[in-house]
């Protein structure tokens, strides 16, 4: 049994700052454990959100040593414990108390999608037929476990604060997951570029590079998409074409 | 804006249904509740679409027959009963097992992307206690699929959604619940919800365990408040311990393991390297499990003739043989056994690829927390608390208790599962009895009047939530200590194997712990206080577990998932009773076993066809 620090931020809206606590650290421990230690051994009000302790419900985000991470995902053994570890709550959301951040601005932005309109059933009981290797595109982005890890990462968001023009990475995945599902017949095109904000992206593919389910963001979801603009918005025939119709 | 700790001011919000819990029977019901043309509020404890339905892996039963085209409601019907060992409600693993197929398309028809057949259908699997492939899933992920697809389609109906709020207690007007009380998490305010009917659809009770692979939310709130309320809960001896379970490193101990290892070819080993569950093959299930590992193989690989290989037996056999194995010196390193999926790369050429395509949450779980690369080594597993069958016992078309305008569905209600759940089940439950409790608690609502809960309830629930605050200091203890012991104490005394005399030591402990808990004392603010929060748990995990304990104690057999060291055999008379608890009068938990409502012969013959 070895111990190490753990420099955690603490406080609200207002403001706040890093305080220190050791801790006993075991074989095999990940963040969100040594934080529910503290929790439970030295300071009771600790605020930390969190559900289901294994990378699947993405409750638990936080900066650890700056970066964008899952805490229950990151064991103890991949940081160097030889300094304080710091953790501290994601930077694109307004902070609620201490690794808490309020991420309501998602749940609106979502809202504001058009949702899912399939096509007429295929077969006569009303079900659908569909390729396996169609769907698999569409489920590589709902794997999806809206951590808000890549909204966090993201310049747009994080350093320019352009959350009323700008849906952020999980929500080009999600405008993805719906613009290739094989049943799909909305256009989202429109919305995509003049009120989603497609093209503030200039692909550094931070928001990739952070992702705990290895999303390829980037390259799959938001390239594609930012082509659909092109081709619908952009291309000169289609433009052309566009004009006789109005 | 600050709350003052002991501020008992409130936010009122009024809805026609409230819908406590937002997994997938709660989001099914909100959805079906707004769809009838009601006003629906949704309070959840944790955020939109985190809750434990995304913990599901292995997929949602339904015969819809895509792969075995033998499969239909009838068979179904006749698997859950027998893996109910016929202690379920039959009116509702009957529902269940005919509504579920339509409920399955519907999630399609709402963005569900399940994986195919080779020709373009739903694809199925096979699973534990399921006689044909019959587990809709998009690999291993089968429930954030369904609480994304429920959560994204209802977010566009209208339905106001409270997301971190905690119920602390239901409001009644007479004898009809009328609207809970609760507090939001994060600023820690007060919230008075109106409402002409409820839905309970808060999960299980997994955290009154010490290894669970139940999160946080799991404290059986849903069970406590209807308790509370008056409404009786049934079958709560029935905690079903699931065999897979990861057991190390420590910090991960019962996160579970899904059991679609097993359906895709793993084996149990133990350390000797014997394949032990064909040693003990129950005499019910004889005659549909493999002879030797050959046909057992065959049959993962959807061989129609083969049967279904031991470790695919129900989960409360396998669970028991596992601690038999560890028990007998024959375990792994860090107590539980081994399962072994890398070794189907002896017969499969592409084996390990198969692996990380078919699994690939497990193979990321244990790549990240363990260190482990399952397509090289086997797993180390053992039991982990995972569901309980019994709770609210409700009407089985219209999902309401024993007291009018609440309804329960999901892991919270009791009946369909009987004495031990089927792998499957749960999923395609969520969605069959969600969308009864929502219809029914539409209808109910609307030839209600208004709700007028009285003044004193919700002054007493807000002094009875901030009392821990009232007590930090002198001789106040923090909530963690107590709900450790409580772990401690239900994990050995009530769990996988039990005796009267370790259940009667529980028992007798449930004093001196509701007394602990009194007098447990918090400090900080009100904002979003993980103290807080545990502190006001407690009394929901201590009245679940003493229903668990006291309902154990009275079933003098072993059947399904309740199995007792002291009467090894099931008991033919105990086969006809459920166990029901109510509050009675004096505040004591009253504890009766009731007959069991005799089967319509029609589907008794049902399940003598499938004998």
């Amino acid at each position: 049994m070895s111990s190490a620090t753990f420099r955690i931020w603490r406080g609200d809206s207002e403001g706040g700052e890093f305080r220190d606590y050791t801790t006993e650290v075991s074989e095999g421990m990940v963040v969100l454990d040594a934080v529910h230690q503290i929790q439970a051994e030295q300071a009771n009000d600790l605020a930390v959100r969190w559900n289901c302790k294994a990378g699947k419900c993405g409750s638990c985000s936080a900066e650890v040593n700056g970066s964008p991470k899952l805490m229950c995902m990151t064991r103890l053994n991949s940081l160097p414990l030889d300094q304080p570890v710091t953790v501290e709550p994601m930077q694109a959301f307004p902070t609620v108390r201490d690794l808490v951040t309020d991420v309501s601005w998602n749940y609106e932005v979502k809202k504001a999608i058009k949702p899912f309109a399939p096509r007429e059933p295929d077969a006569a009981d009303g079900t659908w037929r569909m390729e396996q290797y169609d769907v698999e595109r569409v489920q590589e982005f709902r794997k999806c476990i809206e951590c808000f890890l890549c909204q966090d990462v993201c310049h747009v968001l994080r350093d320019h604060r352009l959350h009323s023009e700008f849906i952020g990475p999980r929500f080009f995945v999600y405008s993805a997951a719906l613009e290739m599902h094989p049943l799909d017949t909305a256009d989202r095109t429109t919305e995509l570029a003049d009120d989603h904000g497609v093209g503030y992206c200039n692909i550094t593919k931070c928001c990739t590079k952070v992702c705990p389910e290895e999303i390829t963001i980037t390259d799959n979801a938001i390239i594609p998409l930012k082509e659909r603009v092109v081709d619908k918005m952009y291309d000169p025939i289609t433009k052309l074409l566009r004009m006789f119709r109005s | 804006m600050k709350i003052a700790v002991m501020d008992n001011e409130y936010q009122s919000f009024e809805h026609d249904v409230l819908v406590i819990g937002a997994g997938g029977a709660g989001l099914r019901a909100a959805i079906e509740a707004s769809a009838a043309g009601v006003s629906v509020g949704l309070v959840c404890k944790s955020l939109l679409g985190k809750a434990h339905t995304v913990m599901a892996e292995g997929g949602m039963a339904a015969s819809l027959a895509n792969v075995d085209d033998r499969d239909d409601w009838t068979v179904h019907f006749a698997d859950t009963m027998r893996g109910g060992q016929y202690l379920n409600s039959w009116r509702m693993a009957e529902l269940h097992a005919r509504e579920a197929p339509a409920r399955a398309r519907e999630l399609e028809a709402w963005g569900a992307v399940f994986d195919r057949t080779k020709d373009g259908r739903i694809l199925q699997r096979n699973f534990g206690g399921h006689k044909y492939p019959r587990l809709a899933h998009v690999g291993d992920r089968t429930g954030l699929e369904m609480i994304r697809t429920l959560q994204d389609h209802g977010v566009h109906q209208g339905i106001d959604v409270h997301m971190e709020c905690t119920v602390v207690e239901l409001l009644k007007d007479g004898d009809r619940v009328v609207g809970a009380f609760g507090y939001d998490r994060e600023r820690g305010r007060f919230q008075l919800f109106k409402a002409r009917a409820v839905v309970l659809a808060t999960g299980g009770i997994g955290r009154a365990y010490k290894v669970t692979s139940n999160s946080w939310e799991y404290t059986g709130d849903g069970h406590a408040l209807a308790y509370r309320a008056g409404a009786e809960l049934m079958d709560m001896e029935f905690v079903q311990f699931h065999p897979t379970g990861m057991v190390w490193p420590p910090s991960v101990r019962g996160i579970l393991v899904t059991e679609g290892v097993r359906g895709e070819g793993g084996v149990l080993r133990n350390s000797d390297g014997k394949r032990f569950m064909f040693e003990d093959i129950p005499e019910l299930y004889r005659s549909s499990t493999a002879t030797d590992e050959e046909e057992g193989w065959r049959y993962t690989q959807g061989d129609k003739q083969a049967n279904r290989p031991p470790e695919l037996l129900t989960r409360d056999h396998v669970a028991r043989c596992i601690v038999r194995e560890v028990k007998e010196g024959r375990g792994s390193p860090h107590g539980g056994v081994f399962l072994d999926i890398a070794w189907i790369k002896k017969r499969l050429p592409n084996g390990a690829e198969h692996i990380r395509k078919k699994l690939p949450s497990m193979y990321h779980q244990f790549k990240q927390l363990a260190g482990i690369d399952i397509t090289e080594e086997p797993m180390e597993v053992g039991p982990t608390t995972h569901y309980v069958m019994g709770g609210v016992r409700v009407d089985p078309d219209s999902q309401m208790s024993t007291v009018p305008g609440l309804f329960a569905a999901g892991e919270c209600a009791a009946g369909l599962h009987g004495a031990n759940r089927l792998g499957g089940n749960s999923l395609s439950d969520l969605l069959v009895f969600g969308q009864r409790a929502g219809q029914y608690a539409a209808e109910f609502a609307k030839e209600q009047t208004a709700a007028k809960p009285a003044q004193d309830q919700v002054d007493a629930a807000a002094r009875d939530a901030l009392a821990p605050f009232g007590r930090a200091g002198g001789d106040a203890e923090g909530p963690y200590q107590v709900q450790y012991d409580l772990q401690d104490m239900m994990q050995s005394q009530v769990g996988i194997v039990r005796t009267e005399e370790d259940m009667q030591k529980a028992i007798d402990a449930f004093e001196g712990l509701r007394a602990r808990a009194e007098r447990v004392g918090v400090q900080g603010n009100r904002e979003y206080n993980a103290g807080w929060h545990t502190a006001l748990d407690l009394r929901n995990l201590l009245m679940v577990s003493e229903a668990v304990a006291r309902s154990a104690i009275l079933r003098k057999e072993s059947r399904g998932a309740h199995f007792r060291e002291d009467y090894l055999e099931k008991d033919a008379g105990q086969g006809r009773v459920n166990t029901v608890i109510r509050r009675g009068d004096e505040g004591g938990m009253q504890v009766t076993q009731e007959p069991i409502p005799e089967i319509r012969a029609d589907l008794q013959q049902i399940i003598e066809d499938n004998r």
